[in-house]
């Protein structure tokens, strides 16, 4: 009785689990749409970390690694061809920061220019806790003050 | 009092801050190119193929680096621009054709026109991941000693021209002209 009812059907749960099964497919073939060989399975591996930090600066939405677009493709290149090189990932990414500013990192760095970016919202929370703080204490402290008021909204 | 000031300050402040931002386009990214050296390249010319276009060609006088491509719609809207602007003689507009096929580039100049005094031709953006370039149209400010001083991303129009590009050329011609270099 509960199954026919219920949030999940089995038919539903049927339906779920093959969209699951087709969006996981679908994500896999955004790494299949140009493979690069890299004789070293640890070079593979950090192109793979870094084209999915990088940001495509034409569907600013997306990572180099799921863009269609073909600046992605150009870049992507030129970051696979510099690993083979041998450059480090600060390297690669200073490299394009150069040219087309800390946007392109999906990640920020932490540094001076962007310490309110990850720091920010911390700050906000914790000013937000301490009036919170500060409200909790002043009721705490003057209860009778309350009272009336509380009437006074009573409508 | 103060209970409903701090709150009313803190939202006309967000406010503010927001309103500001609805102004803005999200897509266009300030280059991190400015005030810097144009970066070294050597191409080929689209027209002249046997000549190159490189970067010193572009120091000696204020111009306009163009980015442009014929399956580019925003190039199209520009075009007059250009154009008037190259007659008008203020600055040499120079072309970057950008990841073009060559036939395809000289099909579109020949059906619209050339406003450029030379183009470069740059099929493999070797050159335009150089300057940043994302997308087409962009147009480059260089000045007398081949520095960047700005780039307009998107089309160009005649309020950009009038608004940013023409007093910024002219304060760079009147600055290299006390200085005594060539522009």
């Amino acid at each position: 009785m509960y199954f026919r009812t219920g949030p999940l059907t089995a038919r539903s749960g049927r339906w779920l689990a093959c969209i699951a099964v087709v969006l996981s497919l679908a994500s896999m073939s955004a790494v299949a749409i140009d493979p690069m060989q890299f004789d070293d399975p640890a070079k593979e591996q950090r192109y793979r970390e870094l084209i999915a930090e990088l940001r495509c600066m034409v569907c600013q939405n997306q990572n180099l690694a799921d863009s269609n677009a073909p600046l992605a493709q150009d870049l992507r290149r030129l970051v696979a061809e510099r690993i083979r090189q041998g450059h480090s990932n600060a390297r690669i990414k200073d490299f394009l920061v150069e040219r087309y500013s800390e946007f392109v990192l999906y990640r920020p760095r932490v540094e001076s220019k962007t310490w309110l970016l990850w720091f920010g919202p911390f700050l906000i929370l914790a000013a937000g806790a301490g009036a919170l703080l500060v409200l909790v204490r002043r009721r705490r402290s003057a209860p009778a003050e309350a009272d009336p008021e509380s009437e006074a909204e009573h409508t | 009092m103060l209970r409903y000031v701090i709150p009313l300050a803190v939202f006309l402040g967000l406010a503010a801050l927001l309103w500001q931002g609805l102004g803005r386009n999200p897509s266009v990214v300030p280059s991190p190119l400015i005030d810097k050296p144009v970066p070294q390249f050597s191409l080929g010319r689209l027209k002249a193929t046997d000549q190159r276009f490189d970067s010193a060609d572009l120091a000696g006088e204020v111009c306009l680096l163009n980015v442009w491509a014929s399956w580019c719609p925003q190039c199209r809207t520009e075009h007059p621009m250009l154009e008037q602007i190259a007659r008008s003689g203020i600055v040499p507009v120079y072309g970057l054709n950008w990841k073009d096929k060559r036939e395809d580039a000289l099909r579109w100049l020949q059906r619209f026109g050339d406003p450029y005094a030379a183009i470069a031709h740059d099929p493999d953006n070797e050159v335009g991941i150089d300057f940043g370039v994302y997308g087409a149209p962009e147009t480059f400010l260089i000045d007398a000693e081949g520095r960047i001083r700005y780039k307009h991303i998107g089309a160009l129009t005649p309020q950009i021209w009038r608004d940013k590009l023409r007093p910024m050329i002219e304060r760079l011609k009147n600055q290299s002209r006390q200085t005594g270099t060539q522009s």
